[in-house]
């Protein structure tokens, strides 16, 4: 027997598509995933969910989540989907090498943090370099670090910092910054917190392999390369949706997210539809993200009962 | 259950051990952290106990042995064998490729 609806990846947007299903009677399977809960886990306080007018830790708001789902019947697979095949109906997707079979697909795996795309940069990660200042700012206690970036996200991370560090360098490629001015004024007026515009990150070296002592930038105007001595690297230059799975499957945009009908959660292949930050490069927040899930499980619930 | 190490315990638990000792460095302010311990302490229990001594350290109580390690991110896990440490990796897996990494250095 088929699934009537397999739901793949566990951020805000395939819980809420799981919670609308579940109570739907659609008794769905859930993929979690390879980074469960997905990017609210590398959060600390998100202020912006309605209904927490005091706040909720990310990671507590995920767990919410997943309870919730679960109350009503959500399946749960902690796996990962390496393959899917929406050529045929029942849809197949395969989790460590087993398949599954589902009248109903929805997508929501979201978009992950992007990396430099340096040698260098997976050489040290871990060993210096994070892409995630809330896990790892506790280990750099008194000492100096970078965090790379010009958004929210950068801005954020630099502010976290200050709280361990004794010194964070905000290092941006261009001159203006894509964050918002409450963000950049807040960044401006903290004294720990000194920027480097128009630099590009070429090189992240260090002792041996197990510590970051710094990193050669190089100056977009004049082409100059300097060294910038650091024993952390933060980078926070965005995220990329996680699509690798339905290239050549499903219609992606220029710069990969899914492309869905406007107004809806649809896709390319009719039955599958796609909600949250896989498919949504503008808002790309958890609210949004839990409303197009929203979105999708209804419009999922509405197919199969015309079937 | 996986084992609890702390300052007190680490020596004799871990570099101590006759059996290879799989250490998993978390806290409770790391979402990812807390995400992977469900599939950390599945992996303990399918664990044959003579190959594998699976425990976890909470690097916020414990900063002193965090420092000592060198730990700069987390989740990590380091596997020690006979007092060495002969791998490490940190970030996120999914419980097959965790099992993998794990594996991988248990052989020989």
């Amino acid at each position: 027997m088929p699934y009537k609806v397999i739901i793949i990846g566990s951020g805000p947007a395939g819980w809420t598509a799981a919670i609308y299903a579940g109570r739907a009677e659609l008794a769905p399977l859930v993929f979690e995933g390879k980074e469960p809960g997905g990017q609210l886990m590398s959060t600390t306080a998100v202020e912006n969910f309605p209904g927490f007018p005091e706040g909720i830790q990310g990671p507590d708001l995920m767990d919410q989540m997943r309870k919730q789902a679960q109350r009503f019947g959500t399946e749960i697979l902690s796996q990962t989907v390496e393959q899917v095949d929406f050529s045929t109906r029942p849809f197949k997707v395969t989790s460590q090498g087993r398949v599954y079979e589902a009248d109903a697909v929805i997508i929501s795996t979201g978009a992950s943090a992007r990396r430099l795309g340096l040698e260098s940069e997976q050489k040290f990660y871990g060993r210096g370099v994070s892409a995630c200042a809330t896990c790892d700012g506790f280990f750099f206690k008194n000492k100096k670090v970078a965090v790379v970036g010009g958004g929210d996200a950068a801005m954020e991370e630099a502010m976290f910092l200050t709280r361990f560090a004794t010194q964070v360098v905000l290092v941006h490629r261009r001159e203006n910054f894509r964050a918002s001015k409450i963000m950049q004024d807040r960044v401006a007026a903290n004294p720990k917190i000194s920027i480097i515009r128009n630099a590009e990150v070429l090189e992240i070296f260090g002792q041996d392999a197990t510590r970051v002592t710094g990193i050669r930038l190089k100056n977009t105007l004049t082409g100059e390369v300097s060294e910038l001595e650091t024993e952390g690297v933060f980078v926070a230059i965005g995220h990329s949706p996680n699509t690798k799975l339905f290239e050549n499957i499903l219609d992606l945009n220029e710069q990969g997210y899914i492309k869905t009908k406007p107004g809806t959660t649809q896709t390319s292949v009719p039955g599958v539809l796609a909600a949250g930050d896989v498919q949504d490069s503008v808002y790309r927040q958890a609210i949004t993200a839990a409303g197009s899930g929203c979105m999708a499980a209804i419009e999922a619930e509405r197919m199969l009962r015309e079937v | 259950m996986s084992l609890e190490l702390n300052e007190a315990n680490f020596d004799s638990e871990v570099l101590q051990s006759t059996v290879p000792v799989l250490v998993d460095f978390w806290a409770p302010w790391c979402g990812s952290c807390r995400s992977m311990a469900p599939m950390v302490d599945t992996f303990a229990a399918e664990v044959d106990p003579g190959q594998l001594k699976v425990s976890k350290c909470n690097a916020d109580e414990n900063s002193a042995l965090a420092a000592r390690f060198n730990i700069l991110a987390i989740p990590a896990f380091i596997i020690f064998k006979q007092g060495q440490e002969v791998a490490r990796f940190s970030g996120s897996f999914s419980p097959e490729e965790f099992k993998e990494k794990v594996m991988s250095h248990l052989k020989v």
